[in-house]
């Protein structure tokens, strides 16, 4: 029977540390999956700072903001004026707050990938049990999580905000998840385009000008070009022209498919032909920026 | 028990031969890998880890062909990189507890590994700090931290000492040292410098050009030649210190040579062969005798350069034959 040792212990031992050795590990190794769960966890939490410095949290919260308050306002509004229908569709929203979505994936796409390139952490993850796979899908899955966090919580607002002032369920049931899938698919694409330029270049700074060239500049051109050819009266032309800017390739396969107005100057929506081929160019998109990161990767190895 | 096997591995790349026939067995303990930069030492443990595959030959780790099992091997061995791969903007604690998951440690049993693992490399407070603010002595220790945490049975540590300051060089060699003694972890380390790893190591295998040179036992290598270095200050008795205790060794039966034209030290460094630990002493007496003081005694560092110098002689004069090679070799040491 071990005796029961007196509380009070001479003032010296208190301060004593105890080099107990080197003790081994034979508890669980939860593989490959887990590791996989854990990367995708760390870099979405990471996407909006969360256990990195309270620097690194000010422009992803602040993105957020800015996303959510006018969906806010506008379901004040709807309620305060009594109105029967939000004020802009859901499937609208993200079109309408595209520059600020773009500027999200500029800052964090780096964040997410050019991190582990320019300080070659990389191969301590492929040391490990995971796989290049493994590292790409958490990463692609992480930025669009994140995306989708950022785009899917003012249509929330809205819809909650519309339920609340009873406007009709079942329409705005519908019209709220024809948006959840809008944002969803541009959240992927969004995240795949992002990616594959920020894993291209290390340097931050590079990649932040990058992905804003690629996504907002691209929507700048393609307006401008869908503004001539509407003042030209060359109105078939527009949707064509849609196809060549990520944003305009969701605003054209939501109005094809997803009950949206096309947000193009002239309010073109592209026939169900062209609707098919939005939609493959958008998978096409994102299957094909997976594939470039594969490629990416596996040269980068150790 | 064979830790790491490799039977005339090969690796083939369209334009250099970065491993050529490659057979060597290491056991437990700590192996040294020897070999001038561009020798194939970061080829090897790449195809060892399973990362890229061989073009002709096998090899196996912990018993586990590298070919198939290669997941499994990177659950079992921990692997420290040459370059920095710290990001700076996180502490060592966040790192290494990451790192632990991505080995797959849960959560709870992770963060504990981490804690332990950063003591036992010898990082207390400073580890809740950014890793960007840390030395690089610091630097190399969370590198071996996450290399160790997830309790590895084998290690491999490309060049640990590169960068660091002789004292920093020490302490990393004894860190060495103890993950075999008291962690109970194999260890494959890659240096450049022989001499450095002659001390450490219980094995060294020497690889050049992706041959291998040699592979033995470490008290082989440093048996045969174990060159002192002395040098010893003046006084009013003797104005020639180095000239008296020369020919006082001389005297005793013990030839020296000077340090080589052109060396620093030369002319006042003394340079003998010992034969056992009683050559350390006689030195001090000679010293003592003469009433000279001491300035230092120090083991010369081989270099790795030694020992390819004379497996090339080798190799140009008497071509093919193994035997003699090995033998040559065996005095280049």
């Amino acid at each position: 029977m071990a005796v029961e040792q007196p509380l009070t212990t001479p003032a010296g031992d208190q301060t004593r540390i105890h080099d107990i050795g080197y003790r081994g590990y034979d508890g669980p190794r939860l593989g490959r999956a887990y590791a996989r769960l854990s990367l995708y966890s760390q870099s979405l939490r990471g996407a909006y700072g969360l256990g990195r410095s309270a620097k690194s949290k000010v422009l992803p919260m602040l993105l957020f903001t800015v996303m959510c308050v006018p969906a806010a306002i506008m379901v004040a509004v709807a309620v305060a004026t009594k109105a029967h229908e939000l004020p802009v569709a859901y499937t609208r929203y993200a079109i309408m707050m595209q520059a600020v979505i773009s500027l999200y994936v500029a800052a964090q796409a780096p964040q997410a990938v050019s991190r582990d390139l320019r300080f070659k952490t990389v191969p301590l993850y492929f040391s490990r049990p995971i796989e290049t796979a493994d590292y790409v899908r958490a990463k692609f899955a992480s930025l669009a999580s994140a995306i989708f966090i950022l785009t899917a919580a003012p249509l929330l607002v809205m819809y909650v905000g519309a339920l609340l002032s009873k406007l009709g369920f079942a329409h705005q049931t519908k019209e709220f998840a024809e948006g959840l899938v809008s944002v969803a698919l541009l959240s992927l694409l969004f995240a795949g385009i992002g990616l594959v330029i920020a894993a291209v270049t290390p340097r931050r700074g590079f990649g932040i000008a990058a992905v804003i060239a690629v996504l907002i500049i691209s929507y700048g051109a393609v307006s401008t070009l869908q503004a001539i050819a509407d003042v030209q009266n060359h109105t078939s032309a527009i949707p064509w022209i849609g196809l060549f800017s990520p944003v305009t390739l969701i605003d054209g396969v939501q109005s094809a498919f997803l009950g949206a107005t096309a947000r193009n100057p002239g309010a073109i929506n592209p026939s169900s032909g062209q609707g098919v081929l939005y939609v493959l160019v958008v998978l096409g998109l994102i299957a094909g920026s997976y594939g470039l990161l594969m490629r990416r990767y596996k040269k980068v190895g150790l | 028990m064979t830790v790491i096997a490799t039977e005339s591995l090969s690796k083939r790349f369209p334009r250099v031969t970065a491993l050529d026939r490659l057979s060597v067995d290491i056991g437990p303990g700590v192996t040294g890998l020897v070999g001038a930069n561009g020798a194939g030492k970061s080829t090897l443990i790449k195809i060892l880890l399973g990362l890229s595959p061989a073009t002709e030959g096998r090899a196996e780790v912990l018993g586990l062909d590298v070919a198939t099992k290669g997941g499994t091997i990177r659950e079992r061995v921990g692997y420290m990189p040459e370059h920095d791969c710290l990001p700076p903007d996180v502490s060592a604690t966040e790192f290494v507890v990451h790192m632990a998951r991505m080995s797959g440690l849960p959560p709870t049993a992770a963060r504990e590994r981490t804690a332990d693992t950063l003591r036992h490399v010898g990082l207390y407070e400073e580890r809740y700090r950014p890793i960007g603010g840390y030395s690089t002595g610091m630097k190399q220790r969370v590198k071996l931290a996450q290399a160790l945490v997830h309790d590895p049975q084998l290690v491999f540590l490309d060049e640990p000492t590169n960068g660091l300051d002789p004292v920093g060089r020490d302490e990393m060699l004894g860190l060495i040292r103890r993950i075999h003694t008291e962690f109970g972890i194999s260890v494959l380390v890659t240096s450049h410098l022989l001499g450095e790893l002659e001390r450490t190591c219980d094995h060294v295998v020497v690889i050049d050009g992706g041959k291998l040179l040699r592979s033995s036992s470490t008290t082989d290598f440093t048996q045969t030649t174990t060159t002192l270095a002395i040098e010893v200050t003046d006084s009013d008795t003797h104005p020639d210190g180095t000239r008296a205790v020369r020919d006082a060794l001389h005297a005793r039966g013990v030839e020296t040579q000077a340090e080589g034209a052109g060396l620093p030290g030369a002319g006042h460094i003394l340079l003998l062969t010992a034969q056992s630990e009683e050559s350390y002493d006689l030195v001090r007496d000679v010293v003592a005798d003469l009433g000279l003081g001491l300035v230092r005694m120090e083991q010369r560092r081989h270099h790795i350069s030694e020992v390819f110098t004379d497996g090339a002689r080798n190799d140009s004069d008497e071509r093919g034959s193994d035997e003699q090679r090995k033998e040559a070799v065996g005095h280049g040491g």
